[in-house]
């Protein structure tokens, strides 16, 4: 079967074009890896000024989060190839993954806080 | 009769007609099972931000923990080999995505390259992730455990750098040895005895006025709180174990619950990995052996690809949320 469809050459939303499929992942390599130094550089130095509380987590772990979350949608779209699928197998698959993980991580991370607030004030002290 | 259904009429290769979707029933399987997987990947990781929002004052901080790299032994290197793991994964993948468009334009010594390469890259994750263990395992600076459970680390009064307790445990001549078959009851057994025992370390930590107690809370600022000289007193007179290393009842970084996670996630997460590389190599030899030439189109190498991105998006996430947050 030949491969019918074209590779898509843009990222960024078309403010940088490659001239073949083949730099693209080479550009989206040195992208993401860009990506995870950064990361890696913040959480050796930790500066202090992104220890500030923003919807009760601290700047750095927001920025961590975020960044995890744009080298995923560049895994999935581009190694993957999602990027030149059908609409309808893009959206079944991501959005099935994104209602159900954010519904589950909020659900679990709101039972955690709950737990340790009933541990702080309450009566019970080291529950091992 | 147009009731009848003969076998001229059932539709073969499943695998070259485009389906809804416009994909191949084998690749859509493959995305199905992601989808599921990546679930399951989600259970953990979110068991796991519970166990550390109820405990989030005490955790162990990974900084602190993960702080070895392969040849240079007594060097503090936070997360530098975890980082380059994450390196040699994401280029494992950009090899992998390289021999699919290899298979797209049907340059089948290309695919043999790339897919070589990735293999080696799988291969050097998993001995990685299997070091990382032995180390985690192995323990650096020991630890006492008190009768409540609380973990206990000790530290330098004037540096507030750690000590280990190899460095001021005293040595006591000791009647207790191992029980083995062979030395007394034949039915039973127990496991080696601890390197140091309770009463050495603490003698130790006594007869030295500069050692100070770490113990598991942290303060404000995010650093765990060290104790003055007698509230560590205090704090050692309580101990019942010494703690070296890690297993999966209690380990020396903190929270029994820690070393538990880190093994069940990184462990499921490395048997990903270990299963994606045999997969590669069964597909590799196939490239090999031309049956994807034979066949005319090189979607098992994409398929498999599929399943290798989905092992590196499962760790940039566990990275994410085991080693920086």
């Amino acid at each position: 079967m030949a491969h019918n469809t074209e590779h898509k050459l843009e990222i960024f939303r078309g403010i940088v074009k490659f001239k073949s499929n083949v730099q693209k992942i080479w550009g989206v390599l040195i992208f993401l890896s860009i990506v995870t130094a950064i990361e890696v550089a913040l959480g050796i130095v930790k500066p202090e000024i992104l220890m500030n509380y923003f919807l009760s987590m601290k700047l750095i772990n927001w920025i961590f989060v975020i960044l995890t979350l744009v080298k995923a949608y560049y895994i999935t779209w581009d190694f993957m190839h999602m990027r030149d699928e059908k609409f309808g197998l893009q959206v079944s698959v991501v959005i099935t993954l994104i209602f159900l993980i954010a519904y589950a991580a909020f659900i679990f991370l709101v039972e955690g806080n709950y737990i340790y607030d009933i541990m702080y004030e309450g009566f019970v002290s080291w529950n091992f | 009769m147009s009731s009848t259904v003969s076998s001229a009429d059932i539709q073969p290769e499943l695998t070259t007609e485009p389906r809804p979707l416009n994909a191949s029933y084998g690749k859509l399987m493959m995305w199905f099972f992601i989808v599921s997987d990546a679930l399951t990947f989600t259970g953990f990781l979110i068991s796991y931000g519970f166990a550390r929002f109820k405990h989030i004052d005490s955790w162990p901080i990974a900084d602190e923990v993960f702080t070895h790299f392969p040849g240079l032994h007594g060097v503090d290197a936070p997360m530098y080999y975890v980082a380059l793991m994450t390196f040699i994964l994401i280029f494992s993948s950009v090899t992998m995505v390289l021999a699919v468009d290899a298979g797209h334009n049907n340059q089948k010594d290309r695919v043999v390259f790339y897919m070589f390469l990735t293999i080696i890259g799988g291969a050097v994750f998993v001995g990685s992730q299997a070091w990382e263990w032995k180390n985690f395992i192995k323990g650096e600076y020991g630890a006492l455990e008190t009768k409540g459970g609380m973990i206990i680390q000790f530290v330098d009064a004037s540096s507030n750098k750690r000590v280990s307790i190899d460095e001021f445990a005293v040595y006591k001549p000791e009647y207790r040895e191992q029980h083995k078959s062979n030395n007394g009851l034949w039915f039973r057994s127990e496991p080696a005895l601890d390197q140091y025992s309770v009463e050495e370390v603490t003698e130790g930590f006594m007869a030295d006025p500069s050692i100070l107690v770490r113990v598991e809370k942290v303060d404000d600022k995010g650093h765990k709180i060290i104790l003055n000289r007698e509230e560590s007193i205090e704090k050692v007179m309580q101990a019942v174990y010494v703690v070296q290393g890690a297993n999966l009842i209690r380990n020396e970084y903190g929270n029994r619950l820690f070393a538990d996670f880190f093994f069940f996630i990184t462990g499921f997460h490395g048997f990903h990995v270990f299963s994606g590389v045999i997969i590669n190599i069964i597909i590799f030899i196939n490239v090999l052996l031309g049956t994807y030439e034979r066949r005319g189109h090189y979607e098992m190498v994409e398929k498999v690809g599929l399943y290798w991105h989905f092992v590196d998006l499962v760790w940039v996430f566990v990275f994410t949320f085991f080693y920086l947050v």
